[in-house]
């Protein structure tokens, strides 16, 4: 699939990583759109806002509502990292619906960074809040004693699977979905298919606005559960 | 008739994988499902427990990526 496949930008040498591909041109798009929405929308701070403002307002608000809701209090230092998390993931999303672009959080070397980044953080925030005492997290208190070496085993497994699952889920949507349309496109070929195919197509793209936002927010909500077992591992 | 019997068990096992995806379906509509059913009880709560929905969801769906990305390996991966 045309779509997915990694290219430079100029000329067509191999892929080195400091090559500039079009993932570098997409991933750099989706940073100076939400530059845009964020910083240049907002300059005006007027009373009555704009549509930019307004727009910008909102995404700000949803997302430290949400981080007020699931971590507390204690978890709004961490705003800024998870409104860039969210607002990069929208765009990139978003910018990957445009017919011909490049879906950047389609490839999980892309997603992997941001999950591996989320697991890491989360992991040094554990441990520098409650030192060792972050590791009660896998030992499960509310258990039978007999019971918790097993949990515990247990935890610590689903623990590490975590980084895993946060990317791939992202990436797996997206590829998945953009794999599915292509394939409602290849039935145009056939002329007796082709209104359903394009009906189909479009009622899919309908879908891909949905869940793009939906894995942006699930993948958002997400770091904030994580965060929120580390600055509170006690079960 | 191209290929080989590996390349055909190749392609079987990754359609075999593919079913844990349909498995994840039967998870995520037993969350929504359940959700609309309490929400119905007490619309009221329902605003609040958004967040635990998306949740829900995103942990059924999980396990099903997982196995669209061994059939993803086993198409590609070698």
């Amino acid at each position: 699939m045309d779509q997915f496949i990694v290219s430079p930008l100029f000329g067509d040498g191999p892929v080195h990583w400091y090559t500039i591909t079009n993932v570098t041109l997409w991933l750099a798009l989706a940073v100076v759109g939400v530059t845009l929405l964020l910083v240049v929308g907002t300059r005006g701070r007027a009373v009555v806002p704009s549509r930019g403002q307004s727009v910008a307002e909102l995404a700000y608000g949803f997302i430290y509502k949400m981080v007020e809701d699931v971590t507390g209090k204690d978890g709004l230092r961490y705003f800024p990292y998870i409104m860039t998390l969210f607002m990069f993931i929208v765009f990139a999303n978003f910018l990957g619906l445009i017919p011909m672009s490049f879906t950047t959080t389609s490839h999980i070397a892309v997603t992997a960074v941001l999950g591996f980044g989320v697991f890491f953080a989360v992991t040094i925030i554990g441990f520098v809040k409650n030192g060792a005492g972050f590791l009660s997290l896998f030992w499960v208190s509310a258990a039978p004693l007999p019971l918790r070496p097993v949990l515990a085993v247990i935890e610590l497994i689903s623990y590490f699977v975590r980084p895993v699952s946060h990317s791939i889920r992202l990436a797996g949507n997206l590829m998945a979905g953009h794999a599915v349309i292509k394939v409602f496109a290849g039935f145009a070929a056939i002329a007796a298919l082709s209104p359903i195919s394009i009906l189909a197509v479009t009622a899919i793209y309908g879908l891909e606005v949905l869940v793009s936002f939906i894995q942006a927010y699930v993948f958002t909500i997400l770091t904030c559960v994580y965060l929120k077992d580390a600055l509170h591992p006690h079960h | 008739m191209e290929g080989d019997i590996a390349q055909m068990g190749q392609f079987i096992g990754a359609g075999l994988a593919a079913i844990g995806s349909g498995a994840a379906a039967i998870g995520v509509g037993h969350v929504a499902g359940n959700f609309l059913a309490g929400a119905l009880r007490n619309p009221s709560a329902a605003g609040g427990q958004t967040a635990t929905l998306f949740i829900g969801i995103a942990f059924a769906e999980a396990l099903g990526i997982f196995s669209f990305l061994v059939a993803i390996l086993l198409m590609y991966g070698n």
